[in-house]
């Protein structure tokens, strides 16, 4: 199904000026530093850095899973007029799950052991849409199970995870997360635990799901050509700091900031004789 | 598909040996004690005047000072043992989970506040505390339970609350919570089910410090009051008459050892099962 002229300018999900601080251990850490972008409709934005550059804490302040006591917020972060930073739980809910959904790095352990697979895709559905029956839910569930390329969805549907591959499961993660065809899908890198032929098919399906269902995906990775691969847009961090960001295409072939240069120098390149 | 029947579930059991042998020992004493609510050779509390009888056909335990058969005692004070070590069990472990459950879930100033109080109870000597409350309220069977249950909390809230806090930061819990899930959702359903490891091998342990907690304090004399009896009443009652009728204490003492060590073994059973799965 195709919509209307699609309002590529106009942003679902803005950031102003987060600024993130665990003051925990005495002297004050900072983890996010004044960092402000938008997220536009049906777009797909990539987020990169190393190891503790404040990709993945972005990520949880967008979820709403940041533990507010140990950490000082600062900015807003504003989702359908909500600011998603400062609301209270009881709001945060109404869209974590329908609006906003998130997947994980880890897909051996992001599903419970002790609950059929079918359970666990139908959360979502059970907190949100509450009025429909058992069936319908679980009509749902199959076919969100068999947009993300589950073989098989009916009989997966009485398993447990023990019983799935990585790849299974992190399709079951990514069915999970899409049943109610969210705004926002943030992917906290979803592929590094996987090898690399599932991880083209994973990529492959979120490129998928943000076709067809115009779902917005923040696709967290310090997988530089990855990254160029599958988003629109690109975001390079660095201690907390956006260094740079822009057109994908372009900020990869032409870097400005030394940070960006040096981390693109650093995909291996195959040199192909002529 | 995971099998709920029980071969199946023995299996996944890591020493099934220790599990078996504690399980059979548990289920000698349950039959006691059924059995003793059935049928019991004579009233445990009728006396009679064949008074500190040795074994005999007629007494298989022989008679107390009262006499009174010991092995019809022992029938009814293992089912007395019995039932305060279940009561206190589940109260304590009941409020014990549920308050861990809660403090270490959400953190911040009520963890701590509960977390310390708790640690204030645990000062004591369970025993103590027990001691000071049926003192207070008056001595009775459910007092008992009451006062063990309660001096029983500290350590389920404290074991309860690092798995809970161990287990809230699970991707799947996180999860969980990222569906909007709420937290009585989350508790009951994703992380409480998780932590069956531990806290089944807590259970177990418990059970046998609260089977030893109620026949301490009744050998002290508080608790069931005579003419009813609980076992570690009967021995605190035969100790002077211990070297006519030796079976007068070796029979309650003789049960209480198999409760707690059937309860023991079954625990130990399943304890290594924390070290395998992961």
């Amino acid at each position: 199904m195709q919509d209307a002229p699609l309002s590529q300018d106009k942003p679902i999900l803005a950031i102003r000026d987060l600024h993130l601080e665990f003051h925990d251990h005495g002297r004050p850490e900072v983890v996010v530093e004044d960092l402000s972008f938008e997220l536009r409709r049906a777009e797909i934005l990539g987020i990169v850095g190393e190891s503790g550059s404040g990709k993945s804490m972005t990520a949880l302040a967008i979820a709403g899973l940041l533990n507010r006591h140990a950490l000082d917020c600062s900015g807003t972060i504003l989702f359908d007029g909500v600011d998603l930073l400062h609301c209270g739980r009881a709001t945060l809910r109404r869209y974590q799950g329908d609006e906003i959904s998130m997947i994980f790095q880890e897909p051996m352990t992001s599903l419970d052991p002790l609950q059929r697979i079918g359970m666990q895709v139908e959360e979502a559905l059970r907190i949100h849409r509450a009025e429909l029956s058992a069936a319908e839910r679980r009509k749902m569930a199959i076919r969100a199970m068999a947009a993300a390329g589950l073989p098989d969805p009916e009989q997966v549907y009485g398993m447990y995870p023990h019983e799935l591959s990585g790849g299974m499961r992190q399709r079951v993660m990514i069915a999970a997360a899409t049943v109610l065809k969210p705004q926002i899908l943030i992917a906290d890198e979803p592929t590094t635990a996987l090898d690399v032929t599932t991880q083209a098919q994973i990529i492959a399906l979120l490129r998928t799901i943000n076709a067809e269902d115009q779902t917005a995906i923040v696709f967290i990775s310090h997988d530089l050509s990855l990254v160029r691969q599958l988003c629109h847009r690109v975001i390079v961090m660095r201690k907390g700091v956006a260094v740079e960001s822009g057109a994908s295409d372009e900020v990869f072939r032409n870097p400005r900031h030394p940070y960006t240069k040096a981390l693109v120098d650093a995909i291996p390149k195959v040199v192909l004789e002529r | 598909m995971v099998s709920l029947r029980p071969r199946a579930l023995l299996a996944r059991v890591p020493n099934r040996g220790l599990f078996c042998a504690g399980a059979v020992i548990t289920l000698l004493v349950i039959a006691l004690v059924i059995v003793g609510m059935v049928w019991m050779p004579y009233e445990p509390t009728a006396m009679s005047a064949d008074r500190l009888q040795g074994v005999s056909v007629a007494h298989p335990l022989g008679t107390d000072k009262m006499g009174r058969d010991i092995l019809s005692r022992v029938m009814y004070g293992s089912r007395i043992t019995l039932l305060v070590a279940l009561g206190t069990m589940a109260i304590g472990a009941g409020l014990g989970i549920l308050v861990g459950a809660v403090t270490g879930y959400y953190g911040g100033i009520v963890d701590e506040v509960v977390m310390r109080v708790t640690d204030g109870l645990f000062a004591f000597p369970s025993v103590l505390l027990a001691l000071v409350f049926v003192s207070l309220f008056g001595s009775s069977t459910l007092n008992v339970m009451w006062a063990l249950g309660i001096a029983f909390v500290p350590s389920f809230a404290r074991v309860s609350r690092s798995e809970v806090i161990r287990c809230k930061h699970l991707d799947y819990v996180k999860n969980a919570r990222l569906m909007g899930v709420r937290d009585v959702r989350v508790i009951f359903v994703h992380i409480l089910p998780n932590m069956r490891g531990v806290l089944l091998s807590n259970l177990m342990i418990g059970f046998n410090n609260a089977v030893l907690s109620e026949a301490g304090l009744s050998f002290l004399g508080i608790g069931s009051q005579p003419p009813f009896a609980s076992l570690g009443q009967m021995i605190s009652e035969a100790q002077e008459v211990f070297f006519i009728v030796p079976s007068a204490v070796l029979g309650p003492g003789l049960v209480i050892v198999l409760m707690v060590l059937g309860f023991s073994l079954m625990g130990e059973g399943l304890r290594s099962e924390e070290g395998r799965m992961a």
